[in-house]
């Protein structure tokens, strides 16, 4: 058997790579044709070894010019990825067959056979998506019912924040707490002010009105900056010596841990009005933002309790023998290190209450998903629900992507090992 | 000169186990005293108790005229007067050498940044390591590492130094530049307790030998009493393995 098998050999390289190149060639040319035109070059084959053929020319190929230390460059990085035994040329094979299948339907979909030129649904002629959908929605995706008019607000705000968090990576390092606290405490409330409206001159725009991708910003932005403190003192709380706080802490971080985000948002809806005084009443959206944070700050408590407890017991005992007290020792040695071990968990929670965000559609507020899904039930564009979700799900990828990419880098900057 | 630390009858328990039984214990200002004693024996409890890093359930701890109780209200100002160095170092790894020693200078004792700074430097100076004042304690080897934990200490200038055996995590050719520093810092007048396997160390500052071995002291003498007639037969026996 052993003889039967060519061992491939440095002294006839060029023999072996061209004969197992060529072979590999076949196999994807079969594939191409076979998913193109529909063209079967090994028909004459039993269909069982048919349809194997490109795998086992494939595979045969790869075997053909697996030479280790052959002196080329080229073949020895594509032996030591792609070839380095029978198994990963399969599966090298597989993967480079299903691309060939299935990114180009993909790519149709999306590029070459939508269409973005009209008005109406009436102009998506061709078999791809149809963006003009998204086109003729955009403001409404983007601005929610806030009125057309008044959307220089939404803008002037969100480039205020821009503007302020660029500024932040140039301004000295003297400034840098100055704007922080600017943009932590003074501009949420200018931002909402200038969104919200009522005063100066503004047109007050309720919140009901509020909606689409500035909604979903919003809403996360709120949450992932008030969450974080509160999961903070959560952490701090359930680790705490002192009973009251400790078991307050755990009740808290388990009762919101244990109950779908759905429910909560319904019940702040429903029964939150209930505990207050009659007349008293709560905007709907900050009653959301209020569930929402909690909710949020449940998890992010024991995230951060994570970190907390893989320090080392040294680090408390070396702050606690320098003089310092239990809040000093927790914001100048412990929490600095706990936070920055458990950033990717941080991401998670931040990224994992960005997508939780459309649930907010319970209590009536509409963000993108939510616009996405009421623009879909439209008479006029009925049949448009994959071009809206694929829309929304690519935005919100977008998002999440950025946040995940700063906070690697996040993480890089912050390491101070070797 | 005073007494500064005073130990009367402390007992110690951890659940069942009792650490130290009955243990009294004087120094004064200035004075070195080095303990030793087997592993398990309650030397690193009793330095521990003298700086509440550890409980003590029952007797006195009187550190600079102030009691050591739970009902003590600022422990931390206590600390602040009592430097300890650790076994495992300790320092901080998110701050450069030099924020690690300006850190609790600046937030516990209220001290501008500059001088802070000026009083770091000099410690490091003293301990050899000024040049190493901007890297991370993860940059170091463990000998830079404790020797920066020892400036750390001082840079607050304490009034009492407390030595958690420094040099048992280190590599043998390490072990000798933190002695140097501590004997330097012996030199200079501070009080000081260390706990070490180190007898050349020992012979070389102490003033006084204790020995310790299941929670109690079983031997306090001079030092050169210690190493030439110990009276204890388990100090004898301890002393015959170690020297």
């Amino acid at each position: 058997m052993r003889n039967l098998l060519i061992k491939p050999n440095k002294e006839n390289l060029k023999t072996f790579v061209i004969v197992g190149s060529f072979l590999i060639f076949i196999s994807f040319i079969d594939v191409l044709f076979n998913t193109f035109f529909e063209i079967n070059f090994t028909g004459f084959f039993p269909s069982k070894i048919s349809f194997f053929a490109p795998l086992i020319l494939g595979t045969a190929g790869l075997y053909l010019i697996r030479i280790e230390f052959s002196g080329n460059k080229l073949l020895d990085r594509v032996n030591a990825n792609f070839n380095s035994s029978n198994f990963n040329a399969i599966l090298t094979l597989l993967v480079i067959f299903a691309l060939i299948k299935y990114v180009p339907p993909v790519l149709n979909w999306f590029i070459f056979d939508a269409d973005f030129i009209g008005n109406s649904k009436d102009d998506c002629t061709s078999e791809g998506a149809c963006w003009v959908f998204v086109k003729v929605w955009l403001n409404r995706f983007v601005y929610g019912m806030y009125p057309d008019t008044e959307q220089w607000r939404i803008n002037s705000a969100f480039i205020m924040l821009f503007l302020l968090v660029g500024a932040a990576f140039f301004v000295p390092e003297k400034f840098k707490k100055y704007l922080l606290f600017f943009l932590l405490f003074v501009y949420p409330i200018i931002g909402l002010k200038l969104i919200s409206g009522g005063d100066f001159g503004l047109k007050y725009v309720e919140t009901g009105a509020w909606g689409g991708l500035s909604l979903t910003f919003i809403v996360s932005a709120f949450a992932l900056i008030l969450c974080f403190p509160i999961g903070m003192f959560l952490a701090l709380g359930r680790r705490s010596n002192l009973p009251a706080i400790k078991y307050t802490s755990i009740g808290f971080i388990e009762l919101w841990r244990g109950v779908p985000l759905i429910t909560v948002l319904f019940m702040s809806a429903v029964m939150f009005p209930m505990f207050l005084p009659d007349g008293t009443y709560v905007d709907k959206l900050i009653r959301v933002l209020i569930a929402i944070t909690l909710f949020e700050a449940a998890y992010m408590a024991e995230v951060i309790r994570g970190g907390l407890q893989a320090l080392p017991k040294g680090q408390y005992e070396a702050a606690k023998s320098l003089g310092m007290g239990y809040w000093r020792m927790h914001f100048l040695i412990i929490l600095p290190q706990a936070l920055k071990l458990v950033i990717p968990g941080i991401a998670n929670t931040f990224l994992a209450l960005v997508k939780d965000t459309p649930l907010i559609f319970v209590v009536g507020l509409l963000e993108l998903a939510g616009m996405v899904n009421l623009a879909k039930t439209n008479p006029k564009w009925l049949g448009m629900a994959m071009e809206g979700y694929v829309f929304a799900g690519l935005v919100f990828w977008i998002i999440c992507y950025a946040m995940s990419r700063y906070s690697q880098n996040l993480e890089r900057k912050l390491s101070t090992e070797r | 000169m005073g007494k500064i630390i005073e130990l009367k009858n402390v007992n110690k328990w951890f659940d069942k186990f009792q650490a130290l039984k009955d243990v009294s214990l004087e120094v004064n200002q200035q004075e070195k005293i080095v303990i030793c004693g087997p592993s398990g024996s309650g030397k690193s409890t009793l330095i521990r108790c003298i700086n509440r890093l550890e409980e003590h359930q029952e007797g006195q701890i009187i550190v600079d005229g102030k009691e050591i109780s739970e009902n003590t209200k600022d422990i931390e100002k206590i600390r602040a007067e009592v430097g300890m160095v650790f076994q495992q170092f300790n320092l901080f790894p998110h701050l450069s050498i030099l924020d690690n020693c300006t850190l609790a200078p600046i937030w516990v004792k209220k001290m501008p940044k500059k001088q802070a700074e000026e009083i770091a430097m000099k410690n490091l100076e003293r301990v050899q390591i000024a040049d190493q004042a901007k890297k991370f304690p993860g940059q170091l080897s463990g000998g830079q590492q404790q020797r920066s934990a020892l400036a750390r200490a001082l840079c607050m200038e304490p009034k009492i130094m407390l030595f958690d055996e420094p040099t048992s995590a280190l590599d043998p050719e390490m072990i000798k530049e933190v002695l140097d520093s501590m004997v330097d810092l012996a030199k200079a007048g501070m009080t000081m307790i260390v706990v070490t396997h180190e007898m050349g160390f020992a012979k070389e500052v102490a003033d006084n030998m204790i020995f310790m071995d299941e929670g109690r002291i079983v031997e306090k003498a001079k030092t050169k009493d210690f190493f030439d007639n110990p009276k204890s037969d388990r100090t004898k026996l301890f002393l015959s393995q170690i020297l």
